[in-house]
């Protein structure tokens, strides 16, 4: 029996039934093979969690939409490794959600700024871009120096994040299994009961919007932006390490 | 419809099927272009999967049979073709990579002073460190060295250095980074005080008409141990390249915006509110983010911007 486009057409169940496998194999090969293939995150060492202070920057971030302008993801191009930094890997956006690698770029990509300027030119920068960037077109964001910070909900905050698997620690089995992995001190800053205090403690330590007196929104996000693609130490790896993860 | 239905009636047949009546659908075959570009693209997409990797099998996936050698630790490695490979070779061995090597060999091995007599090298420095600097210094110091605003970062671009001009120092500035500190004095120094300092700073360098009296006052807290001023910028108020305090004799004002004061008052009430307040400045170490090499050629660049010592 011949073969003819019209036995399909004609016949609305069969057509929606072979359109479904259609789109079902596609995606099936593209998305099931993400769940098994366990090489594709490298192993690294350094990458953590971020502390309750960058975690509710990080929301800040995402709050004023930086995101729309800024790229967090370094790509393995030749122009984009001499400006950048080394290239971003699976493994830095592995406690990201949502992660910030963007598609497009207004602005310059953020996934390595970290430590490349100091607090004062990011408080700076940030209330008025263009007294420090005159030809920058980025908005002035004024007012996260002006509001404090709220941090009441903050060990909400990383129960939801603990939801999705990043480790914040809740039981004390939980916090042992941190100390194991990232040592004491960075472990009592996952651990979701004293997620205040912590948060607190490290505005004070750190006071990156320059006024020590207040825990300000300012405070929290510098604290982001200063973490950012700096949790790697590149100098102990080899150049082709990386590239058997693919 | 009757008369469109008659000029392609004989030669394109329909479904055969009428809605309405008249409502007719024709059956015409793909266009032959259409259907021999889709068989193309089958075509191709076998050639893909048998050159790249593609498919996924289990917990792995098949590699394609392209493959890419690159160096690593001094040993050549050969893998199955990959971005990260492929972005490895190229920094390694692409035409651009290689171009510039060529360079920035000769600039490594070349000493400060041998760069700076050498037009051919400082070509090429001037090029490359330009948007070395355009990527990770501008943000602070300006495009060229001149910050959009005095206060919060050096001006590069001025015969002024803080923390020495000569081609070491700056090496070393760029390398480690600088930690810029004035205590604050609003505490220890009473209304009075400050203004008498203030007076007499700004009367080192001609910037006021200043009252004889306060500056001389102020003299007496900034020589003395009331102030104790002259540990960092010294008798002559001339500064140290070795804690990085301000020569105050001269037109350059590096924190207090003194030239863009209108009058005096002004002018005193900016150089007050920083021996009031101090300084706190730092600049971030670069040598963990940049090489050796690109070091080298930033140093030679903001030598040469402000007229280097």
């Amino acid at each position: 029996m011949k073969f003819t486009h019209e036995k399909i057409e004609i016949n609305v169940g069969l057509m929606m039934f072979l359109t479904m496998l259609a789109i079902g194999i596609g995606g099936l090969v593209e998305i099931v093979p993400l769940f098994y293939i366990k090489d594709t995150i490298e192993k690294v060492e350094g990458v953590r969690p971020y502390t309750p202070l960058e975690q509710r920057g990080r929301d800040i971030y995402t709050r004023e939409g930086c995101y729309l302008c800024h790229s967090q993801m370094i790509r393995p191009f030749r122009d984009e490794a001499m400006r950048y930094g080394h290239y971003s890997l699976a493994a830095e956006s592995q406690y990201d959600h949502p992660f910030q690698w963007g598609s497009k770029r207004t602005g310059p990509d953020l996934a390595r700024v970290g430590g490349k300027y100091n607090n004062q030119w990011h408080v700076q920068h940030l209330i008025a871009p263009r007294s420090v960037v005159p030809e920058s077109i980025m908005p002035n964001y004024p007012w996260l120096l002006k509001n404090d910070l709220d941090y009441s909900d903050m060990a909400d905050r990383m129960r939801a994040l603990k939801a999705v698997g990043v480790p914040y620690s809740e039981t004390e089995a939980e916090y042992q299994a941190n100390v194991e992995q990232f040592g004491q001190e960075a472990a009592d800053k996952f651990n979701i009961h004293t997620a205040e205090e912590t948060l607190l403690a490290e505005a004070q330590a750190n006071d990156f919007d320059g006024d020590p007196t207040r825990v300000t929104e300012m405070d929290a996000l510098v604290a982001y932006l200063q973490v950012l693609g700096t949790m790697v130490d590149f100098s102990k790896y080899d150049e082709g390490y990386f590239a058997e993860f693919r | 419809m009757a008369d469109q239905q008659q000029t392609h009636g004989n030669a394109v047949q329909t479904t055969g099927h009428a809605w309405d009546g008249d409502l007719q659908e024709f059956n015409n075959p793909l266009p032959t272009w259409w259907l021999w570009t889709f068989y193309a693209t089958i075509v191709f997409a076998l050639v893909y999967w048998i050159l790249y990797p593609a498919w996924p099998i289990g917990n792995s996936f098949t590699k394609g049979i392209n493959t890419i050698t690159f160096e690593s630790n001094g040993e050549q490695v050969t893998t199955h073709w990959n971005t990260r490979s492929l972005f490895i070779k190229e920094m390694q061995s692409g035409e651009q990579a290689l171009k510039q090597q060529a360079y920035l060999q000769k600039v490594n091995d070349a000493s400060y002073e041998q760069i700076q007599n050498d037009p051919e090298m400082m070509g090429f420095v001037n090029a490359k460190a330009k948007s070395l600097f355009g990527d990770n210094c501008a943000a602070c110091h300006g495009i060229g060295g001149a910050p959009a605003m005095v206060g919060l970062f050096p001006n590069l671009s001025d015969d002024a250095w803080l923390w020495g001009g000569k081609v070491d120092q700056i090496e070393q500035t760029i390398a480690s980074g600088r930690h810029g500190f004035m205590p604050a004095f609003g505490a220890t120094f009473s209304d009075q005080q400050l203004d008498q300092v203030a007076n007499y700073v700004l009367s080192l360098s001609g910037a006021i008409a200043a009252d004889p009296a306060k500056v001389a006052a102020g003299q007496k807290i900034f020589q003395g141990e009331t102030g104790g001023c002259y540990y960092c910028h010294t008798k002559q108020a001339t500064g140290m390249a070795s804690v990085g305090s301000a020569n105050l004799t001269d037109a350059i004002w590096t924190v207090a915006d003194v030239p863009g004061a209108g009058s005096d008052e002004e002018k005193i009430a900016r150089v007050r509110s920083v021996i009031e307040k101090g300084v706190q400045r730092t600049m971030p170490a670069w040598k963990d983010r940049l090489s050796a090499a690109d070091i080298k050629l930033l140093t030679v660049y903001v030598h040469g911007l402000g007229g280097g010592q």
